[in-house]
């Protein structure tokens, strides 16, 4: 049996993380632990209030880590993630699922963080640090402290790019997840579930450097599952993955991105 | 380890109970409340058949710490019929063979109020969309779409719509 501990705010309850903890938000990944009997933690930690929300900050746009999928499909001013948000499960699971949580959704999850990687969005954490979201994925089993928000600039209309591919209609667990920003000479091209978090693919955007043509779509797919090594799981094997990533990124590229 | 008592609305009715810590909501209903019309499925979010309103939004009572419905609204599908009468979607679902088994017509039907409380004319494409967490291993979906949009033209005023009409 777990020990359940409520604070008021995020700072609070980073203070009051430690041994054996792991932090409520949504509930869609800590409750599903419980319900299976995880023995990692025996202590539940929680803020009775989360920032949820969308806001505005130096950087751009703030949405706190407590802010939902459904928060997002609610918000015109993010219009460009509600392709992202609005393929998450069903109402309930958006009614309840938060983007902090989905920083930590181990694959086949975590589609927003995807998203916010190719976004090039900064994690903010309680108490003011913050960190590139590419090396927060790559380092979230050790990070400690608590996500407060993230922080992100809106991409300009048709830069952002989004796919799920799922093997269930209208809408199932994706078997890949790809997000682009191609802006200037700094595409940024991100999958989910080829790696063991959501990653860059370098070697791809070298490719598309020089903008989306026929030809760098080409050169892109050809080259996208460099460096990444592809989930195998009951959804796709990795063999599977690596050969479909091509086709959905060309499917992706051409399709054109999101206002 | 203490119990923590939480008291909430449960279908209009006043619900004050102790529970343990990390108890999950569907938990807390159905050993608590008594009311085993949310089902323990998947317990993981997958099959939406512990769905629930909470303050009128669907969520999943499995994945809900039950201490955190603390002064909220609790809707069942147990609380949906007024006394023999039973509700529109109740109706049509019967009327339309809509549950089979029945194991996930509980959260089949709150997922589907969830809908029509906010939306009284819903499109197919709508309802899909309003029932696309909550498996269903039976029906293949069809009837339980037509029941949907069923007990939604009557709720309108007009006359339930025949199976195969749709």
């Amino acid at each position: 049996m777990v020990a359940v501990e409520t604070y008021q705010t995020v700072a609070e309850a980073a203070a009051g993380l430690g041994e054996g903890a792991r932090y409520l938000g949504g509930g869609t990944i800590v409750m599903r632990q419980v319900n299976y009997g995880d023995q990692g933690f025996h202590r539940i930690v929680r803020a009775a209030r989360p920032e949820r929300g969308i806001g505005n900050d130096v950087q751009g746009l703030r949405i706190g880590a407590g802010t939902t999928m459904a928060d997002i499909l609610a918000h015109a001013e993010l219009s460009f993630l509600h392709p992202v948000a609005g393929q998450i499960g069903g109402p309930a699971i958006r009614n309840m699922a938060t983007v902090g949580g989905n920083l930590f959704a181990e694959n086949p999850y975590g589609d927003m963080a995807a998203a916010l990687l190719a976004l090039d969005a900064q994690v903010i954490m309680a108490g003011g640090q913050t960190h590139p979201m590419e090396r927060f994925l790559a380092d979230r089993k050790h990070m400690r402290g608590l996500v407060e928000a993230v922080s992100l600039q809106r991409p300009q209309p048709g830069a952002f790019y989004y796919r799920k591919v799922s093997r269930v209609k209208p809408k199932g667990v994706a078997v890949i997840t790809l997000a682009a920003l191609i802006r200037g000479g700094e595409p940024r091209v991100v999958f989910g579930n080829m790696a063991a978090a959501p990653m860059r693919a370098h070697a791809a955007e070298r490719a598309l450097g020089g903008g989306v043509s026929e030809a760098s779509i080409a050169a892109a797919c050809a080259v996208c599952t460099e460096g990444l090594s592809p989930t195998d799981d009951a959804l796709a094997s990795a063999w599977y993955r690596a050969e479909v990533a091509p086709v959905h990124l060309r499917r992706m590229l051409e399709s054109g991105g999101h206002s | 380890m203490a119990k923590t008592p939480v008291t909430f609305t449960l279908n209009d009715t006043e619900a004050a109970l102790f529970v343990d810590p990390g108890a999950s909501l569907v938990d807390v209903l159905r050993r608590g409340a008594g009311d085993l019309t949310p089902k323990q499925g998947c317990a993981q979010g997958t099959c939406g058949a512990c769905t629930v309103l909470i303050d009128g939004v669907p969520h999943l009572s499995c994945l809900t710490l039950a201490e955190t419905v603390q002064g909220r609204r609790v809707d069942t599908a147990g609380g949906l019929a007024d006394g023999p009468a039973l509700h529109p979607l109740q109706r049509a679902f019967i009327d339309g063979f809509a549950a089979q088994c029945g194991f996930c017509t509980s959260g089949m039907l709150m997922a589907a109020k969830a809908l029509l409380d906010h939306n009284a004319n819903p499109t197919r494409d709508e309802v899909i969309e309003a029932i696309s967490g909550n498996l269903c291993r039976c029906t293949g979906y069809e009837p339980i779409v037509d029941a949907i949009l069923s007990a939604a033209a009557q709720m309108r005023g007009q006359p339930a719509l025949q199976q195969g009409a749709l």
